[in-house]
C-alpha cells in the first residue's frame, strides 16, 4: 500500500514506477491489447474498466481523442490508445461513423479523468525485475516515449506504458495543467 | 455574544491548530514554501480580523508573528528557538482567546514580553532571548498537508463581516471603541437617537444568554465547540455538494432508464409511482444546484466597511462604487475570489491611491475611488477593479524584480509595461517603502493569482501612471449554470448559452433563404443582411456549401456589437445546463465553452459565443463594410485595400462599386416595376425609388426577379438595376483609368478579371435631376475644396459632397490646391486626403497654418485610411478639425455639417 501511494503522489510517476521495479518487488499491472500488442498499465493508475457508449465526438479536437462520455455522472475524456500510438483505427470502424470501441480503461491525471480507450482488456498480472527489459532502441519512437519497460512473458511480450507520458501530450495552445 | 464574534473565535481556534500542526511541519522541512505560505496567510488572515474587530492585543502579536514568519520566506533559517518563539505566542493568541470567549472583552495585560522577543528574532538576533518553555513535543504522525484557504467554510472574515454588517448598533462612531460589539451594544443604544433604541436592547438579550451559556461552560475547548453550535445555519463544504450533484446526476440517469423501461411494458402500476419519482428528482436536481449559486455582492458585502476602516487608519478619502453585485456566481467559484477581492481593494486602497493631500496636489479630487464591476460578456464572468490612484510605479517594479533576481537588469529593460507589472503577482513582491499592518508585504497579489488560476481564470493589468491601476479577472463560465438552447448540427447536439442568443428565425428555401454573396451566407432579416455561419460548417463536420444550410433555424446571436447568426439543422428547447470546464486536452479549441450532461445523460459541448463571433469576423470580413462591424479591423482594411461590390451589368461583364457607397442589395419582384413617363420606378419603402441600368446594355426585365443595388442618401433612393450580384472582394485598388465613358471611373484588375469601375456620380443625375444640384439644404452652399490625387476619390466624393448641398471645387494635388485656395476666396473648407504621393495633406494643411490669416484660420478635413495615433496627434497639432476615414460618406458629411454649425455660432 505505501508503494502504491508513492506511486500514486509522487509527480513524475514515470520515475516512481520504475523506483517500484528497481526495488525487486513485484508490480502488478492491468493488460489491455491493441491489435496483437499487449500493454500493460500500472494498477493503481486504473480506476475503472468499462464499456464505453453514447461517446459525443469533439470537432476540431486533437485526432487522439475520440470524445467525450459520461461515467456515472462525471465527464470523461476519451482517448484511442490505437490513435495515441499512430496506429490506424480499426478496420469494422475505419469509415469513423460507427466507432464502436470495445473497452475503455479509466485513468486519473491532475484531478481529470480520462477514458484511454483499447480493442480489449486481458488479465491482471503480477510481474517482478526479472523479466524485465528496458525498452528496445529500434522502437518506432511513438512506442519509446510511451513505454517504460518489457516484459518477457511466456510466448508474448509485454510493453509497459508509463500512464503520463500517454496522458502527457498538450496541444498547442492549451494551457498546462 | 455575537455571531460575528462566535465566527471569529469558532475560525480563529480552528486557524491557530492549523498554524500550530503547520509550524511543526515546518520546522521539520524548513525549505517547504507552500507550508510556510500557508502558515503566513492564516496569521495574516487572524491579524486582519483582529484589526476589523477592535482587537489590539490580538493584533499586535500576530502582527509580531507574521513579520517573524517574513524574513523565515526572506530566507531566514528557522530555528528551533524562532519556531519555538512563535509556537509560544500562538499559545498566548489562544489564551487571549479563551478569555475573549469567557467574558466578551479582550483581557487587559501586556504581550510587550512577546513582542519584543519577536522583533529581536526577526532583526536577526538569533540567540533565543525568549522565556524557554519546551515546546510542546512534535506529533510523530504528521497530518496532509492542508489547503484551507481554498475551502468554502474556512474564510472567516466574510460570514463574519457579513454578520457586522447585518448587525444592528454600532455605526462607524463606535469604531473609535476597540471592544467587540456585545460590550458596544449598551454604548451604542444610549448614543444612538430614538428610532436605534430598539435594535439595541435586542442584541444584549440575545448577548447575555449566550454568555451565561458560556460561563457554565468551563473550558476554553468546550466554549468553541458550544460556539459553533449555536450557529442557525451550517457550513458545509463544497465536495459534499460536489458529491451529491454527482449523485442527482446519477439519479436521473437511472430514473431516464426507468421511464425507458415503463413504456416498453404496459404494466400501468409502475407509472403512477415513476412519475413521482420523476417530480422528486427534478426538485432535488434543482434544490442541489441552487445550493451553489450565489450573487457576487456577498462576497463583497464586507468591501464597504473594509475600505471605511481603510480609509480611516490610511488618513485617505475613499469612495468605493460597487456595479453588478447581483451577477451569479457559482459558490466555489465564488468561495475561490473572495479572498483576493478582499486583498486587491485593500492594495488599491493602500498602495493604489495617494494620499489626500498628494492628490490635491496632482489635481485630482480629494476623494479616490475604487470600483468594483462585475458582469457576464459572452461566457466568461469578468470582475474589474479600478482604482484612480497614482498607477503602478514601474520604475520600481523593474529595479526590484533585478534585485529579487527575477530576471535581468537587460530582459527587464526589453520587458513591455504590461510584463513588467505582472511581478506584482510574484510572492513576496511588493514594492512599498513601508511595510504597513494593512499590506505591503507581497502576501496577496501571488495568492490571488494562484486562486484565480485554480479555476481557471486570467487576470489582467492595466495601468497608467497618475490615472490609476485597472486589474480584471476573467472567470471562465466553468462551474456555472446557464440557461442554454439545445441544438442540432449534423449528427450532433451542441448547446449554446441563452445570453448570447436574440431570436430564432426559421429558413427554407422559400421567402426566408440564405442566400449567398461569394459563396458566404447572408439571410435578410428585417432590411438588413446578417452574416451566417454555418454550425456544422465552422467545426468542419461537413463541407461549407452543402445542401443543408437551405433548411433549419439561424440562432440570431450577439457578441458585443457583432450580430451574426448561426445556421442549425434544429432546435429543440432550453434547458438549465451546468458547464462542465473542457478537458485541458481540449481547452486550445475557441468554439466551446465547456461541456455539460443533459438530462438524458448524453454529453453535448457548450458552443462559445465569443469563439464563434471571431471566425464569423474573420470568415465575413468583406461584408462587414456597412454593418456593426468593429471598427479598428475596418481601418486596418482600408489601409490599403478597398472593398467591392462586384456585379455582372451589361453582356457579361464585370463591374463594380465601392461597397462603402452601397446601401443596400435587393432583389424585386419584375411585376412590381412601374413605369412613368419612360423611366423605370419601383415603390420601395413607401416611397418610388428610380431604377438606372447600370449598363445601356442592360434591360430591366419583365418577369421573374430583378437584381438591385441600391444607393441612398438621407430620403432619395436610387435602384441600380444589374443583371447579377456575384462577389464582395477585398483589394488594393490599381485603377486603370482608361474608359471615356463617363459611367466608368475606370477599369481594374479583380481577383484575376477585367472589372469596370462605375463612377456613381454618372448615375445619380439620372436618377434625380436635382440630385447633384442639392436643392435640399440652399441655405449651406458653402464652397468645399476637396483634394485627392485620385480622381477616383475624387470623382467619388464630388456627387456625395454635391448631394450634400455643398459647391465642390477639386484639386490633384497640395500644389494646385494651394493655388486654388489663393485665387478663390469662396472656399470655406478644405477636404484633404491625407496620404498624397509628393506633398502629404499634412504638408498641405501646414503650409496653409503658415500662410495668410484667411487660410490659416479654414476649417480641414482630414480623409484617411488608417487613423492611428500618430495621424490623430498630428492632425491635432494642425488644428485639423476632424480625420475621417475614406470610404465613411455619412462620417464625412456630419463632420462638414459639424463645422458648418460652428462657422454659424461664430458668425452669430
Amino acid at each position: 500500500m505505501q508503494a502504491a501511494n508513492a506511486n500514486a503522489t509522487g509527480a513524475p510517476a514515470s520515475g516512481a514506477t520504475t523506483n517500484g521495479v528497481e526495488t525487486g518487488a513485484t508490480d502488478d499491472f492491468v493488460t489491455v491489447f491493441v491489435g496483437e500488442t499487449l500493454f500493460g498499465l500500472a494498477i493503481e493508475r486504473v480506476h475503472d474498466v468499462f464499456v464505453p457508449s453514447g461517446v459525443t465526438p469533439v470537432p476540431l479536437a486533437p485526432a487522439e481523442i475520440v470524445g467525450l462520455l459520461n461515467l456515472r455522472g462525471r465527464v470523461v475524456t476519451a482517448m484511442s490508445l490505437r490513435r495515441r500510438l499512430g496506429l490506424p483505427d480499426a478496420a469494422d470502424e475505419a469509415d469513423g461513423s460507427k466507432a464502436s470501441p470495445k473497452m475503455a480503461i479509466g485513468l486519473e491525471q491532475a484531478g481529470e479523468t480520462f477514458a484511454l480507450v483499447v480493442d480489449g482488456v486481458g488479465e491482471v498480472l503480477k510481474l517482478g525485475a526479472d523479466s524485465r527489459e528496458a525498452v528496445p532502441i529500434n522502437l518506432d519512437p511513438r512506442f519509446r516515449n510511451l513505454a517504460t519497460c518489457v516484459h518477457r512473458l511466456d510466448g508474448r511480450l509485454l510493453v509497459i506504458l508509463d500512464v503520463d507520458a500517454l496522458l502527457g501530450f498538450t496541444p498547442a495552445g492549451a494551457k498546462a495543467a | 455574544m455575537d455571531d460575528l464574534l462566535r465566527e471569529f473565535l469558532t475560525e480563529s481556534g480552528e486557524h491557530l491548530d492549523t498554524v500550530d500542526a503547520e509550524l511543526v511541519r515546518f520546522e521539520q522541512d524548513p525549505n517547504n514554501e507552500t507550508i510556510l505560505r500557508n502558515i503566513f496567510r492564516l496569521v495574516h488572515t487572524i491579524k486582519g480580523t483582529c484589526g476589523f474587530l477592535g482587537l489590539p492585543r490580538l493584533e499586535a502579536l500576530a502582527h509580531a508573528a507574521e513579520t517573524l514568519m517574513g524574513r523565515f520566506r526572506d530566507g531566514l533559517p528557522a530555528t528551533s528557538a524562532s519556531v519555538t518563539l512563535i509556537l509560544l505566542t500562538l499559545d498566548r493568541l489562544k489564551e487571549i482567546l479563551a478569555d475573549l470567549e469567557a467574558t466578551g472583552t479582550e483581557p487587559a495585560g501586556s504581550d510587550d514580553d512577546l513582542i519584543s522577543a519577536l522583533e529581536r528574532m526577526a532583526e536577526g538576533s538569533a540567540e533565543a532571548s525568549a522565556p524557554p518553555p519546551p515546546p510542546p513535543p512534535p506529533e510523530p504522525v504528521l497530518p496532509e498537508p492542508v489547503a484551507r484557504e481554498l475551502k468554502p467554510g474556512e474564510v472567516s472574515l466574510d460570514d463574519l463581516e457579513a454578520a457586522f454588517l447585518a448587525a444592528p448598533g454600532p455605526d462607524e462612531s463606535d469604531f473609535a471603541a476597540p471592544a467587540p460589539v456585545a460590550a458596544a451594544a449598551p454604548v451604542a443604544a444610549p448614543k444612538a437617537s430614538a428610532p436605534k433604541a430598539e435594535p439595541a436592547p435586542v442584541e444584549v438579550a440575545e448577548a447575555e444568554p449566550a454568555r451565561a451559556e458560556k460561563a457554565e461552560g468551563g473550558g476554553a475547548e468546550g466554549e468553541t465547540t458550544a460556539a459553533a453550535k449555536n450557529n442557525q445555519t451550517i457550513r458545509v463544504s463544497v465536495d459534499t455538494l460536489e458529491h451529491l450533484m454527482t449523485m442527482v446526476s446519477e439519479l436521473v440517469l437511472t430514473r431516464n432508464q426507468l421511464l425507458e423501461i415503463a413504456r416498453r411494458h404496459e404494466d400501468s402500476s409502475y407509472k403512477v409511482p415513476l412519475q413521482r419519482l420523476s417530480h422528486v428528482t427534478a426538485e432535488l436536481q434543482d434544490g442541489v444546484m441552487k445550493t451553489r449559486m450565489q450573487p457576487i455582492g456577498n462576497a463583497w458585502q464586507k468591501l464597504p466597511r473594509v475600505v471605511r476602516d481603510l480609509s480611516a487608519e490610511l488618513g485617505k478619502q475613499i469612495d468605493l462604487v460597487m456595479v453588478g453585485a447581483e451577477t451569479e456566481l457559482d459558490r466555489q467559484v465564488l468561495e475561490v475570489i473572495k479572498d483576493p477581492l478582499t486583498h486587491m481593494v485593500r492594495n488599491s486602497a493602500d498602495h493604489g491611491l495617494e494620499s489626500t493631500a498628494e492628490r490635491v496636489a496632482a489635481g485630482k479630487p480629494a476623494r479616490g475611488t475604487i470600483r468594483l464591476a462585475a458582469y457576464h460578456e459572452g461566457g466568461t464572468i469578468t470582475i474589474e477593479i479600478a482604482d484612480d490612484g497614482k498607477g503602478l510605479n514601474l520604475a520600481a517594479i523593474r529595479q526590484k524584480a533585478v534585485q529579487r533576481g527575477l530576471a535581468s537588469q537587460a530582459d527587464v529593460d526589453r520587458m513591455t509595461d504590461a510584463q513588467v507589472a505582472k511581478f506584482i503577482f510574484d510572492a513576496g513582491f511588493s514594492t512599498a517603502a513601508a511595510v504597513t499592518s494593512v499590506s505591503g508585504r507581497g502576501v496577496g497579489m501571488d495568492v490571488v493569482k494562484t486562486n484565480i488560476e485554480t479555476i481557471g481564470g486570467l487576470i489582467d493589468i492595466a495601468t497608467t501612471a497618475g490615472r490609476g491601476t485597472t486589474f480584471t479577472i476573467k472567470i471562465p463560465l466553468t462551474l456555472a449554470i446557464v440557461a442554454a438552447l439545445i441544438v442540432r448540427a449534423g449528427e450532433h447536439r451542441f448547446a449554446l448559452p441563452q445570453v448570447a442568443v436574440l431570436e430564432l428565425v426559421r429558413v427554407d428555401a422559400g421567402a426566408q433563404r440564405v442566400e449567398r454573396i461569394n459563396g458566404a451566407p447572408v439571410l435578410r432579416l428585417r432590411e438588413r443582411l446578417l452574416p451566417i455561419v454555418s454550425l456544422t460548417g465552422l467545426l468542419g463536420q461537413t463541407p461549407a456549401g452543402s445542401d443543408t444550410e437551405q433548411a433549419g433555424f439561424v440562432v440570431v446571436a450577439q457578441v458585443g456589437r457583432e450580430r451574426f447568426g448561426i445556421l442549425v439543422d434544429e432546435v429543440f428547447h432550453t434547458e438549465e445546463i451546468v458547464v462542465k470546464p473542457m478537458s485541458v486536452k481540449l481547452r486550445h479549441i475557441p468554439m466551446f465553452a465547456g461541456n455539460t450532461i443533459l438530462g438524458d445523460g448524453a454529453v453535448v459541448l457548450i458552443v462559445d459565443p465569443n469563439g464563434v463571433a471571431r471566425q464569423v469576423a474573420q470568415g465575413v470580413q468583406g461584408s462587414g463594410g456597412h454593418a456593426d462591424a468593429d471598427d479598428d479591423a475596418a481601418n486596418e482594411v482600408a489601409d490599403s485595400k478597398t472593398t467591392l461590390l462586384v456585379f455582372k451589368g451589361g453582356q457579361g461583364s464585370f463591374k463594380a462599386v465601392p461597397l462603402s457607397l452601397v446601401t443596400r442589395l435587393e432583389e424585386i419582384e419584375c411585376a412590381k416595376v412601374e413605369w412613368l413617363g419612360g423611366r423605370a420606378l419601383i415603390q420601395y419603402r413607401g416611397r418610388l425609388m428610380p431604377l438606372v441600368p447600370a449598363d445601356p446594355g442592360i434591360a430591366i426585365k419583365s418577369e421573374g426577379t430583378q437584381a438591385l443595388v441600391v444607393f441612398s442618401d438621407g430620403e432619395r433612393a436610387m435602384g441600380l438595376v444589374v443583371d447579377e450580384i456575384v462577389d464582395i472582394v477585398e483589394e488594393r485598388l490599381d485603377i486603370e483609368i482608361a474608359a471615356d465613358r463617363s459611367d466608368l471611373i475606370g477599369s481594374a484588375v479583380l481577383r484575376g478579371r477585367a472589372t469596370d469601375i462605375i463612377n456613381i456620380a454618372h448615375f445619380l443625375p439620372l436618377a434625380y435631376d436635382d440630385w447633384a444640384r442639392g436643392l435640399k439644404r440652399p441655405e449651406q452652399l458653402s464652397t468645399i475644396l476637396l483634394v485627392d490625387d485620385s480622381a477616383f476619390f475624387r470623382d467619388m466624393l464630388t456627387p456625395v459632397l454635391k448631394a450634400a448641398g455643398y459647391h465642390v471645387v477639386t484639386a490633384a494635388s497640395a500644389e494646385a490646391a494651394l493655388d486654388m485656395l489663393q485665387s478663390d476666396p469662396a472656399i470655406e473648407v478644405v477636404v484633404t486626403d491625407l496620404e498624397m504621393p509628393g506633398r502629404s495633406g499634412f504638408d498641405l494643411v501646414a503650409a496653409m497654418r503658415r500662410g495668410e490669416a484667411r487660410l490659416a484660420a479654414l476649417p480641414v478635413i482630414g480623409l484617411t485610411g488608417a487613423i492611428g495615433a500618430d495621424a490623430v496627434e498630428r492632425a491635432r497639432t494642425l488644428a485639423i478639425a476632424d480625420l475621417v476615414a475614406k470610404f465613411d460618406r455619412a462620417g464625412l458629411i456630419s463632420a462638414l455639417a459639424e463645422i458648418g454649425a460652428e462657422t454659424v455660432s461664430k458668425a452669430a
